[in-house]
């Protein structure tokens, strides 16, 4: 038996889940455009539903423009592990000798770029549609770039303990939409400071805070989940 | 080789399995050392690949009895884990079992080794099944872990791949490597295969 080869060190071993899972998003371009086109779809909505007065829209942006991007996020958090789950890959990954949580965190990581940072991303121009205030549109993308990736972070938590059900979509939304809420919340309270003109860096700091959290926290429970559901 | 012959890979004392309130086995105790290929027999619905993932660390409830891993072991399952979307090339390369870096020339030789040579930049969903399972093969040709489990290695593999791989888990058990398979062909090889009965234990 040759000498036994070194394993990467686990900053590289992330570094190759982040490479294989925005290569594998990349090559099935629907997957990331599913959530912008949601997006921009519902957002023309508005200004149907509630009248194209631009001030009365512009009142309620802020709530709108969150609880969309809350949504879209919602729909891709039940893929994240989804396909790994059914080829075997997941198998592999709980037996790597590398630190699972590392992992895990490299998998929410990849969702978060291909949602979270591209919704922020593209979230002035649809604030734009809905007359946002030019202060508020920074803010508007700073919260959305913390709140996102919290939301990655807890909705796939939902998603490791679901993935081995056939059905889990429903039963996703059900599990993780509580753990929204709080985002939701101060998300949507910094955009409307900033329409008010009152600061709004201290519900900026509290999302930071629930990040710093979710992240110290939820690859914890993710594992656990991932565990689980290649036991059953 | 560290160990030493005395010393076991992976050592199972009284392990019972109760699945949908069937008694699967019960009271299993064995050991695999160095230089040992075992072959899980039983019918279809024994607890074959229950008992593989038991083994490998995949199922961690459900059973009592005790499993020491002394060693790193890689697990083959029934799927795959081949990512369509990737090339051959890719997969291994990237795979997500990260037990180690391989460069270019290891992983064109390995996929050359289980008759995948030109197949290397091939968008994997244009492979057929049987490729799908050469190119998680392949990992045999690169892995240095001692111990390997393999549950029905030989699904959708042709005639000649399974003589090849009958070689390679020759080789690999001549290297002071163990294997652990399921399989319900005979194995032509030129070592001594040890059977395990699901029902009986080990058998000579």
């Amino acid at each position: 038996m040759s000498a036994v080869a070194q394993a990467p060190g686990p900053a590289r071993f992330c570094l190759v889940l982040l490479r294989r899972q925005l290569t594998l998003a990349v090559r099935r371009p629907i997957e990331i455009g599913n959530p912008l086109l949601f997006f921009a779809m519902v957002v023309a909505l508005f200004p149907l539903g509630l009248g194209p007065a631009p001030d009365q829209l512009a009142g309620f942006a802020p709530g709108i423009l969150w609880i969309i991007a809350l949504l879209s996020n919602l729909l891709t958090s039940d893929t994240v592990f989804r396909s790994d789950f059914e080829d075997g890959s997941l198998e592999q990954l709980l037996l790597a000798p590398q630190p699972l949580f590392l992992s895990v965190l490299a998998y929410i990581g990849a969702h978060w770029l291909l949602t979270g940072l591209l919704l922020a991303l593209v979230s002035p121009v649809f604030a734009l549609m809905l007359n946002l205030s030019a202060p508020a549109v920074g803010v508007l993308v700073a919260s959305l770039l913390l709140g996102t990736a919290v939301l990655s972070l807890v909705g796939g938590i939902g998603a490791a303990l679901t993935v081995g059900l056939k059905r889990g979509g429903m039963l996703i939304s059900l599990l993780i939409l509580p753990f929204y809420m709080p985002v939701l919340i101060f998300g949507s309270a910094a955009v409307r400071n900033a329409v008010l003109g009152i600061p709004a860096t201290p519900y900026l700091a509290i999302i930071a805070a629930m990040l710093c959290l979710a992240i110290a926290l939820a690859p914890l429970a993710i594992a656990a989940g991932l565990r689980i559901s290649v036991d059953a | 080789m560290p160990q030493g012959p005395g010393d076991s890979l992976l050592a199972v004392y009284d392990l019972c399995l109760e699945r949908g309130g069937r008694e699967l086995f019960r009271d299993l105790a064995f050991e695999v050392s160095p230089g040992q290929l075992l072959q899980v027999d039983g019918p279809n619905g024994a607890g074959k690949t229950s008992l593989l993932r038991i083994l490998a660390g995949l199922s961690r409830y459900g059973f009592s009895g005790r499993v020491e891993r002394r060693t790193p072991l890689l697990y083959l399952g029934h799927h795959p884990a081949v990512k369509a979307l990737l090339t051959p090339r890719e997969n291994l390369a990237w795979h997500v079992a990260g037990e180690a870096a391989y460069n270019d020339g290891q992983i064109e030789e390995a996929l050359a080794r289980v008759g995948l040579y030109g197949y290397e930049d091939v968008p994997s969903h244009a492979l057929s099944a049987g490729q799908h399972r050469r190119v998680n093969l392949a990992r045999l040709y690169l892995s240095h872990c001692p111990l390997w489990l393999l549950d029905e290695p030989f699904t959708a593999i042709d005639k000649g791949g399974v003589a090849e791989l009958e070689t390679l888990l020759v080789e690999h058990v001549g290297r002071g490597g163990a294997v652990v398979l399921t399989s319900h062909q005979v194995l032509r090889v030129a070592c001594r295969v040890q059977v395990l009965s699901l029902t009986e234990g080990l058998l000579a």
